[in-house]
């Protein structure tokens, strides 16, 4: 099998393998990002059920449904947890970056398939930990950033924080192993004339991504290790009576976490990048610039984490410092936003469901970023620490940019992937009411959040009910908007219009559009050449 | 591969395995074993995912070493694939003990955090004799850092001779290392749950031992391949795996002695 030792196993190469086994053995770059997106969809769907809990409890003020505080907490934390772990990340650099990364760079998979295989594994395993951890005793009350010493035995004594350790620590296998794999494959497997400096700005995002992802989660491993050990073997690393310091909990956690964050937005960027481009019909407008703008990000983004601190008494060097760093980040993000305008600017515009959620992404992209500035500042952050203004902003960047990034790569490549086209209308409509929908949802909460309105506590005061409401308002109508998305998914794979190679047009010049729709199992089995042809 | 006389790309088209599958499952078996475990349970079931892990990379590095003596799987693009791999492997690795010595200067250099110690090791701790046990193992990582480059000149100069003995020689040395250490924790006078600066020094120089006793391994690995004739002048990125990673375990061993076990004992009064 391994080494085709025999001429059986010689021929199963050369046709698609079939059953479970194609699955569960898979070392088809194609396959494994289809199971990807497969956990992506199910852990959304998990997770967003989770969100709607907390709104109707959110929708009025007094308790509502759920009378266990805890489990309230549970449900912020496991809500944040799969939503960064197990949707955002194997959907936009799993899923996307598998299927697409080869296919744009011209080779025909992954630098290392069978590793390939295992980062999916190792993450399905760690969404199973996660689920019992929730399930397990009174489950983890921590909030996603599991801070000590809430998090410690005396506060969590049951075996719930134990299974999200353990299970995060797969998930940091899983994206180590992962961007070993992205890097090795785009620096080693490039096709032919397609120098770094050529190649597609979505590839470039998966590059730094996996840079980024390669440094930040070991850090988090050794991290969890230490709250592992204090949880259950005795040290001292975050108990300050055996001499350690839950702060350093802190650093630890938001030297990754702050990477994390780009983690997630930077292949959002990619995807929104070749969209704009194709749907604009023009190359990305300062196309280094974008590409740097990225790398600039990125190694930024390793130093400005302790700006999530900045309520705990860091001294005011320390903080002045922070802030500086962070508002730097504003310059190389606003080359981006700027060059996607003026990407569009003079080109023959088509808005095309895809584009949709580009220029939607954009939009709450700018939105948060503008927050994330104001959030900067250490002076204004004491005030708004810990409300609901940092949660409108960063589900702005985050939740919703990133998820519109998956939608508008969802409609961009799901011709490539299954062969068939989405219903254009109904993509419409789902792209309309999911952006009505996060805005109404998502907006009001800046209110609430200057209002003073503290972020993870179940019940609230009567003067923050209105907009409140409104925000749950605008949950149902998110959900409406995701159910239209499952009735779009049903259409497109069961009754879709077969799809050219290029639905595009001139617009899609990246090598993926060059191999039929659908993608067949093995592409680029003779290197292209791209010589010719002009950098992006 | 059927393929390979029509083959056009140089890249090595992996068959499916099931070893991916197979360890994911011993590592969510051994997750769950192990918090068992934790929690006043057996350790079966920790023991027994730590089995299938164990069944899994044999047979995954099985398969591997087969697709490399197969002679036509790794082609020279795939080998430099292979090392770029380990390099960036490495690196992570390398952040993996940033976190650990970003916890040891947490507390011990004051001008980082507000409860680093005024005095370290803490008062109370009796560190261990720098240039007693800690000194010697220092000593004998880097006679085994040497030995293995001769091994790689060996095998470069095609002495499988020499190139076997410069392997057994670092293999010896990695595991006197890891006995001594053994004896070091066994006689040292502070124990894990004794406060920061034994979670500190447990958790860094564990670590550690276990990437030694990691590399010391990889290297057998490498040492009866080389005897049953694996490994050629211009390709054996096996070993030149092997022995960057135990030169990164050495570098991360001198680390751990400036800092740790010398710069770490100043402030002891005695």
């Amino acid at each position: 099998m391994a080494n085709g030792a025999s001429d059986a196993a010689h021929h199963a190469h050369d046709h698609k393998p079939t059953g479970l086994g194609r699955w569960l053995y898979s070392t088809n770059h194609k396959d494994i990002g289809t199971m990807y997106i497969v956990l992506s969809i199910i852990a959304a769907v998990v997770g967003g059920a989770m969100s709607g809990m907390i709104r109707l409890e959110l929708a009025e003020p007094g308790i509502q449904y759920i009378e266990d505080f805890q489990f309230y907490n549970v449900l912020v934390t496991a809500h944040g947890f799969i939503m960064v772990f197990f949707v955002v990340m194997p959907g936009l650099i799993g899923g996307f970056g598998n299927w697409i990364v080869p296919l744009m760079i011209g080779a025909p998979d992954m630098a290392f398939p069978r590793m390939n295989n295992i980062s999916f594994w190792l993450l399905a395993a760690a969404l199973v930990l996660m689920v019992m951890a929730g399930l397990t005793g009174s489950g983890p009350g921590t909030g996603w950033t599991v801070y000590p010493p809430l998090s410690n035995a005396d506060f969590h004594s049951d075996a719930a924080v134990d299974f999200g350790i353990l299970s995060l620590h797969l998930a940091g296998a899983s994206s180590v192993l992962g961007a070993i794999n992205f890097i090795t494959t785009i620096l080693n497997m490039r096709a032919t004339g397609m120098t770094l400096h050529r190649m597609p700005l979505f590839v470039w995002s998966i590059l730094v991504t996996a840079f980024l992802l390669l440094l930040a989660i070991p850090v988090l491993a050794g991290a969890l290790t230490m709250l592992l050990t204090d949880r259950n073997f005795g040290t001292a690393f975050f108990s300050p009576e055996g001499g350690g310091d839950p702060i350093l909990w802190q650093h630890l956690f938001w030297f990754f976490g702050h990477p994390e964050v780009y983690i997630m937005v930077l292949p959002a960027f990619g995807v929104i990048s070749q969209i704009v481009s194709t749907f604009s019909r023009k190359p990305v407008f300062g196309y280094l610039g974008m590409a740097y703008a990225m790398i600039a990000i990125g190694f930024i983004g390793f130093i400005v984490w302790a700006h999530h601190m900045n309520a705990v008494g860091l001294d005011v060097n320390t903080r002045a410092y922070f802030v500086a760093a962070t508002m730097v980040i504003a310059v190389p993000t606003g080359v981006k936003i700027f060059s996607w305008i003026a990407t569009m600017w003079g080109g023959s515009l088509r808005f095309d469901t895809p584009m949709l959620w580009a220029l939607g992404f954009i939009f709450l992209f700018v939105v948060g970023g503008v927050t994330g500035v104001v959030l900067a500042n250490a002076g204004a952050d004491m005030a708004f620490h810990d409300t609901y203004y940092v949660v409108a902003h960063f589900h702005y960047v985050l939740s919703i940019a990133a998820v519109f990034a998956m939608f508008a790569g969802f409609y961009y490549w799901i011709g490539k992937m299954s062969g068939r086209q989405y219903p254009e209308g109904l993509g419409k409509l789902h792209f309309w009411i999911t952006f009505i929908g996060v805005n109404v949802m998502f907006f009001p909460q800046h209110f609430l959040g200057m209002a003073g309105m503290p972020r993870r506590i179940p019940d609230y005061p009567d003067a923050y009910a209105g907009w409140n409401m409104v925000s749950s308002i605008g949950a149902a109508i998110t959900m409406v908007g995701t159910l239209l998305f499952f009735i779009v998914l049903f259409r497109t794979l069961g009754a879709g219009r077969k799809v050219e190679a290029n639905p595009w047009g001139e617009g899609a010049t990246t090598l993926e559009w060059a191999v039929p729709s659908p993608a067949p199992f093995h592409t680029h089995e003779d290197t292209p050449n791209v010589e010719a042809q002009p950098a992006e | 591969m059927a393929s390979e006389a029509t083959k056009k790309h140089p890249w090595h088209m992996v068959e499916p395995s099931p070893w991916p599958a197979v360890g994911s499952a011993g590592a969510f078996i051994m997750a769950v074993g192990g918090i068992w475990y934790m929690h006043e349970g057996p350790i079966y079931g920790f023991l027994a995912g730590l089995a299938v892990v164990l069944y899994c990379m044999y047979g995954w590095w099985r398969d591997v070493v087969r697709e490399a003596e197969s002679g036509a799987d790794h082609t020279a693009p795939v080998q430099h694939g292979l090392r770029m791999g380990m390099v960036l492997f490495i690196a992570s690795e390398v952040m993996f003990f940033v976190a650990f010595f970003w916890a040891y200067f947490n507390s011990s250099v004051p001008f980082l955090s507000f409860v680093a110690h005024e005095t370290w090791p803490p008062e109370g701790i009796v560190p261990l004799d720098t240039w007693g046990l800690p000194f010697l193992n220092t000593l004998i990582l880097l006679t085994s850092g040497a030995t293995v480059t001769w091994a790689h000149h060996a095998v470069k100069a095609n002495d499988r001779g020499k190139f076997i003995l410069g392997l057994g020689l670092t293999v010896a040395l990695g595991f006197i290392f890891i006995g001594l250490q053994a004896y070091e924790y066994a006689h040292a006078a502070f124990g894990i749950k004794d406060g920061i600066y034994p979670s500190t020094f447990y958790l860094a120089t564990g670590f550690h031992g276990f990437h030694v006793f990691v590399g010391a391994c990889f290297l057998t690995v490498c040492f009866f391949r080389a005897k049953a004739g694996h490994f050629k002048p211009e390709q054996h990125i096996g070993f030149e795996a092997a022995a960057w990673y135990w030169h990164f375990v050495d570098v991360v061993w001198l680390f751990l002695f400036c800092w740790i076990y010398w710069w770490g004992s100043f402030g002891y009064a005695g």
